[in-house]
């Protein structure tokens, strides 16, 4: 448990960054410093980018402390159901009675992709969703078309397959109950979920 | 718990349990009855003309179980349209003979009846006992006398037992009143696990054909879809996601045992059995795009039959078995073809006249016909095509949307799912399009499949 979640620091971070759940992190003890008490997003954010300035003093003599805070290898835990409810992916839609990512569809897909290229470890299942009106056997054909076509855009921008898994739930699980346009439009689409990390 | 059916011979054997039996027998019909002497007709083509009076309760505690069990037969019945059932309140005022000889037939003749069914029913303990009798008023002959007997539980099953027998002995109609409709229901409200949406659970039930005594058969507390019944009545063939993707289980509810035919091979979905029960038909995406395929029970000897870039789905078998009807997109539309159980030759679509057309279901014999679920309006209404002459007709028009066609083991009637109603229940229609019954109330209720 202790290896799994270390080698993920990097992702913790940038997850509590996303998440503002800089309270996950704060509950244990802050580092012993003498310097200013570190900011919560320095805390939760270790990345080098956000370091802050050097002081002004040339500060030659040794210091009995760094001048930045040492980051403590504290562990971010969150379950994927956290992950999942806070997800990095967008949805991909579709148009009706369709599998095909328009441009629209194609830059959500990009930007999952990159998500995936990110968090290397992450595995996905690809769920495909329909709207309310086609049948429900026929739409566990079209949710399947759906899922897969996500998959082969993804593929083809260099995620490996064994990444992505697809499922379909034709009109089984709409996010969106309402009957209309607008609904119909939210519940036609491609939904990442993260299995594995 | 089996239910028994003691079979009395017919006129002879009613001597042990009437009183007087040489009363209902002038002297030139002493001789036994024939086949065609049993089965009461009506006048000229119609219909017979049935009275059904309540049944009468030996004691306080048979009062419910013959009260139940007269409005149950009555309805199965009703259901196949056989019989012309005459009103019970035009008769209220005849008496209901206790014995043979108190029968009025002269009060039945001038009401015109052509026959009368009299129920009689006795509990002992947890047992109840039941005696119908049917007389043909114009020949003042018993025609049917039989005892059933069955737990005190299900009164139901006794009746559904009995109109069974009495479609076969006085139509030859193979009744349907002791099938059973299987289906797929959120009705207990459980939320499918490990998931940030809100889901809700679908476990397959059963119920009787009427819709009473509903079972739960699955506890996967996740999606469970699309069930089929094998024809032997004993296993049930369904779409589960208990592993996190579309998988095929047989579920054998009354041994309590269960299988997973496709194991796991890719995602496989809607599961339907050939006539024979040896294999079934389904859709998988296994090679990457959805086709159809099929398998023995036992998993092995897997075949695709489909090839086509496009979606194929929703199998459904020739009462022969040697053709596949389902849906496919290849022309643009979702619409009905047929192919070869081999998967030999070109599918023909059998659609020709629909926007959108899926779920087709072929019919038991003597019927060649593939009832299907297609576009009306905004949303869909069922209709069935007939193989042989090549014309469709439609049963539903426009109430709520109806999907999901299931055709009774007689074919003589058809489970659907509407929500004409309300959220989507389950329904029964008679093929004519008449004799709509709602049998599900509770929750949400979907694909129903129509036991042999």
């Amino acid at each position: 448990m202790q290896t799994l979640t270390m080698s993920f620091r990097g992702l913790a971070g940038r997850l509590a960054l996303t998440a503002g759940l800089t309270a996950a992190c704060g509950g244990k003890t802050p580092p012993e410093t003498p310097q200013p008490a570190p900011t919560a997003a320095e805390v939760a954010a270790p990345a080098p980018a956000l370091a802050p300035a050097p002081g002004p003093q040339p500060a030659r003599d040794p210091l009995p402390v760094p001048p930045q805070p040492v980051v403590d290898d504290r562990v971010s835990s969150k379950s994927l159901d956290d992950l999942n409810r806070d997800s990095p992916f967008k949805p991909v839609f579709f148009g009706y009675d369709s599998a095909e990512l328009d441009d629209t569809a194609q830059q959500v897909a990009q930007a999952n992709a990159g998500v995936l290229r990110t968090n290397r470890s992450w595995v996905v299942t690809v769920e495909g969703h329909s709207d309310e009106r086609g049948t429900a056997e026929y739409n566990l054909a079209l949710g399947e078309r759906r899922a897969a076509s996500v998959k082969a855009y993804l593929v083809s921008l260099g995620v490996a397959a064994d990444r992505v898994r697809v499922v379909s739930y034709g009109k089984e699980f709409p996010f969106d109950p309402g009957h209309d346009e607008a609904a119909w439009a939210r519940n036609r689409r491609g939904h990442f979920v993260v299995t594995a990390k | 718990m089996p239910m028994c059916v003691r079979w009395s011979a017919l006129v002879v054997a009613l001597a042990v349990l009437w009183a007087h039996p040489s009363a209902f027998q002038t002297p030139g019909q002493r001789a036994q009855p024939s086949e065609i002497e049993l089965s009461i007709a009506g006048d000229s083509g119609t219909p017979p003309r049935f009275a059904v009076p309540a049944f009468i309760a030996g004691g306080s505690d048979a009062a419910e179980a013959a009260r139940v069990l007269g409005d149950v037969l009555w309805d199965d019945l009703a259901f196949e349209r056989e019989f012309y059932l005459i009103p019970r309140d035009t008769y209220s005022s005849i008496p209901v003979a206790r014995t043979p000889d108190q029968v009025p037939f002269t009060a039945w003749r001038e009401l015109g009846a052509d026959g009368v069914l009299f129920g009689s029913v006795q509990r002992t303990g947890t047992t109840l006992r039941v005696e119908i009798r049917l007389f043909n008023i114009r020949t003042r002959q018993s025609v049917f006398a039989r005892e059933y007997s069955g737990p005190a539980a299900n009164p139901r099953g006794l009746a559904h037992a009995a109109a069974d027998e009495l479609h076969q002995q006085q139509r030859a109609l193979r009744g349907v009143a002791r099938t059973r409709i299987a289906f797929t229901s959120d009705r207990n409200r459980e939320k499918v696990a490990g998931t940030t949406e809100n889901r809700d659970v679908k476990e397959v039930y059963f119920a009787d054909y009427d819709g009473f005594n509903p079972r739960r058969i699955t506890v996967d507390r996740q999606l469970n879809i699309t069930p089929v019944w094998a024809p032997d009545g004993r296993a049930i063939a369904y779409t589960s996601y208990r592993r996190g993707f579309p998988d095929i289980f047989i579920i054998r509810p009354f041994e309590g045992t269960s299988s997973n035919p496709t194991a796991g091979n890719g995602s496989s979905f809607l599961p339907s059995y050939s006539p024979d029960g040896k294999r079934l038909a389904f859709m998988s995406s296994r090679d990457g795009n959805p086709e159809i395929y099929v398998m023995n029970v036992d998993g092995s000897g897997i075949r695709r039959l489909t090839n086509h870039p496009s979606s194929d789905v929703t199998p459904t078998w020739s009462p022969t078995g040697t053709e596949i009807a389902f849906t496919s997109d290849r022309a643009g539309t979702p619409q009905i073809y047929i192919m070869s159980a081999e998967g030999t030759g070109a599918p023909r679509r059998i659609s020709l006249n629909e926007s959108y057309a899926d779920r087709p279901t072929w019919s038991p014999p003597p019927f060649n016909e593939i009832a299907f679920a297609a576009r009306s309006g905004p949303g869909y209404d069922i209709k069935v095509y007939d193989v042989a002459g090549g014309q469709t007709r439609q049963i539903t028009f426009g109430e709520g949307t109806n999907e999901s066609p299931a055709f009774a083991p007689n074919g003589r009637h058809l489970a659907f799912t509407s929500t004409r109603a309300g959220h989507v229940q389950v329904f029964t229609i008679a093929r004519d399009g008449k004799e709509v019954r709602q049998i599900t109330r509770e929750g949400n209720n979907y694909t129903p499949s129509w036991s042999n």
